[in-house]
């Protein structure tokens, strides 16, 4: 039976809620098409999260578990999931655009010689054949792709636009034999940065700072609402090249694209390179005092004011609608 | 040290984009075209490791006969040699024909220590070619590299991921893609840009690298671009004037975002 094969990433044996996304996609097309749904897990002590993939709809999950892989490089992992996709010969492959997820789409499709459409944010599988749309030109356009005929196609499915839903099943876990791969790229360790804190790229809420703030100190009216919010901290690119925050929480052309379900933007213009990277959010919020400012034209609601003055009042009334 | 900068010619990040008249690929008329932004960090990179460990630094570009110019605005900052393959319209958007051409092309100028390269570039926005191009020239890969530090005969590179930075080392000849943070690309000086127009820039076809473009966009295309729209406009959200009464706004707004928007 046709197949998709969908990788499931993890980070400290945990599996990331963009594989559980992709996964649950890849189980609502194969449904649909009368196609057959597999998982592939990759890791070292990982064995254990296998079972769990079975209620997302896999019908089977091959693991790689071996020490070499406890850490995450191109070359080992595209090995792995190659021996998968030997094993299943699906018609798809499918991951979740995450960091690792975009990194080792490129190098897994040249070594199948097929091809990758990445950042999907939708899917349609009809007659047999799967086509995506994805935004391009940094959002101001959608393409419609289409796969070429070797097979699988490689799909990196955008975080936080598929809805992950746990249907029940259970799957067949099938162990794969020791892989051979020539690992040169060899992570060496991790360095965390921004002390561990959430995110924007897995953020399911931004709040945003711009060049309205001031200086840097005021990110704490952002990281207030932020907190009150359940959110990530985000900023336009004028906060981070003024050294007021890191450049890990810069959204845009040159820092990171999200689609959160709420994205706020607090004394940001709305320059088209912001966009980019943020206006696929599913609800935008803007606060600006400058009633022309463009963000307004993307915004789903907005306040024209002083964000100094705007910012307590809303952090106070979203923790007493919470509280 | 022999550094190798493959380099798109893309559309201004500022551009208003609208879609041609074949419906899957841009309208091009009055556009105004730059090097895409993320090349510039690998360029300068390249230019940097030149000056301090000697060597060559080539560009290949591998597109219409514009994205010459863009080639000679990489030449005015400084490096050695430039390739301008020619072509690229059927296969655009599609990350492996492009790869497939850019690996034959490296393969075909020389041998190289460092292949440098965006992490993404404008338009396509995929984000693959330099994982891409490494595998088929069976080398490794670091990707979105914010530190690089090269040593004999191998590299240490910082990369980004979510929530910090992996400390990768990997063996020469190696690729990496730039990511901001990696440096602060320079501009080109007067003398440059005159230096740069002494250097010849060696043109070559598809068909020169033993490949065939109409076969890369048809039997073995990876995937095509079937059509281009743009994205719904929005209509007119709820805002709220907030001056006079910024309580009473947030207020209202955290009512509307509960109870309309349910995000919250
Ligand atoms: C190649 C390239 C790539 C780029 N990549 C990015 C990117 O990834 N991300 C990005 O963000 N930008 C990017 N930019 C920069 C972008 O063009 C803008 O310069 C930037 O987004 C502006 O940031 P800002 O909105 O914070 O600042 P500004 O444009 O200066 O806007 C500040 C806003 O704050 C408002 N304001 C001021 N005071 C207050 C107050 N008291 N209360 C409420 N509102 C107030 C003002 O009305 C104004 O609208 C890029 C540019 C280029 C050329
Ligand atoms: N046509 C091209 N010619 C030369 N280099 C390219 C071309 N397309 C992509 N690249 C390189 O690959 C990077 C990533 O591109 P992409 O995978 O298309 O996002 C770019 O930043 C360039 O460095």
């Amino acid at each position: 039976m046709a197949c998709i094969l969908t990788f499931v990433e993890q980070r400290d044996g945990k599996v990331r809620k963009g594989s559980l996304e992709a996964l649950s996609e890849a189980k609502r097309l194969a449904t649909a098409a009368g196609w057959d749904v597999c998982a592939v897990l990759v890791g070292s002590g990982i064995e254990g999260e296998a079972t769990a993939l079975g209620s997302y709809g896999a019908s089977a999950v091959y693991v790689v578990d071996e020490e070499r892989f406890a850490r995450y490089s191109a070359e080992g992992y595209a090995a792995a999931v190659r021996a998968a996709v030997e094993r299943c010969q699906p018609e798809a492959l499918f991951l979740s655009a995450t960091a690792l997820g975009r990194d080792l789409s490129g190098r897994l499709a040249a070594r199948l010689l097929v091809g990758c459409i990445p950042d999907v944010t939708a899917l349609k599988l009809a007659d047999g054949k799967l086509e995506a749309v994805r935004p391009v030109y940094s959002g101001k356009a959608l393409a419609t792709v289409e796969p070429g005929g070797a097979k699988p196609v490689v799909f990196t499915l955008r975080p936080n636009v598929f809805a992950a839903e746990a249907v029940g099943g259970t799957a067949r876990i099938e162990k794969l034999p020791a892989i051979p791969a020539d690992i040169r790229a060899v992570v060496r360790e991790i360095v965390a940065t921004g002390g561990g804190e959430l995110d924007v790229a897995e953020a399911d809420i931004i709040v945003s700072g711009g060049r309205g703030l001031k200086g840097p100190e005021n990110f704490a009216l952002i990281k207030a609402l932020a907190d009150a919010l359940g959110g990530a901290v985000g900023a336009s690119r004028a906060a981070v090249d003024a050294g007021w925050i890191d450049h890990a929480h810069q959204v845009g052309q040159t820092g990171k694209v999200v689609s959160p379900s709420l994205y706020v933007a607090c004394g940001i213009s709305g320059a088209i390179q912001h966009l980019a990277g943020m206006s696929s959010s599913k609800i935008i919020v803007a606060i600006n005092k400058d009633p022309e400012a463009p963000i307004f034209k993307v915004a789903d609601y907005g306040i024209v004011g002083d964000l100094f003055q705007v910012l307590p009042a809303l952090t106070e009334e979203i923790k007493k609608l919470k509280s | 040290m022999n550094l190798c900068v493959l380099t798109a010619h893309v559309p201004d990040t500022a551009s208003v984009i609208k879609v041609g008249a074949a419906g899957n690929r841009i309208d091009e008329t009055g556009l105004k075209w730059i090097i895409s932004p993320y090349d510039e960090y690998a360029m300068e990179e390249a230019l940097k490791l030149k000056e301090a460990r000697g060597g060559t630094v080539t560009y290949i570009t591998y597109g219409p006969a514009r994205a010459e110019a863009g080639l000679r605005e990489c030449l005015a900052r400084g490096g050695d040699a430039a390739v301008h393959v020619k072509g690229g319209e059927a296969t655009f958007g599609d990350a492996l024909a492009v790869a497939r051409v850019l690996a034959a092309a490296v393969r075909k100028t020389g041998t190289f220590d460092l292949i440098l390269v965006g992490v993404k570039g404008v338009g396509s926005d995929n984000g693959l070619v330099g994982a891409m191009v490494a595998e088929l020239l069976d080398i490794p890969h670091v990707a979105g590299v914010t530190k690089l530090e090269v040593g004999e005969g191998s590299l240490t590179a910082h990369r980004e991921i979510e929530g910090g930075a992996e400390v990768v080392t990997a063996p020469l000849p190696c690729c990496i893609t730039a990511q901001k943070g990696l440096n602060e690309p320079r501009y080109p000086s007067l003398k440059g840009i005159m230096a740069a127009k002494k250097i010849p820039i060696q043109a070559l076809s598809v068909a020169d690298l033993g490949l065939d473009e109409g076969t890369l966009a048809g039997a073995e295309a990876g995937c095509r671009w079937r059509a281009l729209s743009l994205p719904p406009a929005k209509s007119g959200g709820t805002i709220i004037p907030g001056e006079e009464d910024p309580a009473g706004a947030a207020r209202q707004l955290a009512t509307l975002l509960r109870e309309q928007a349910k995000a919250i």
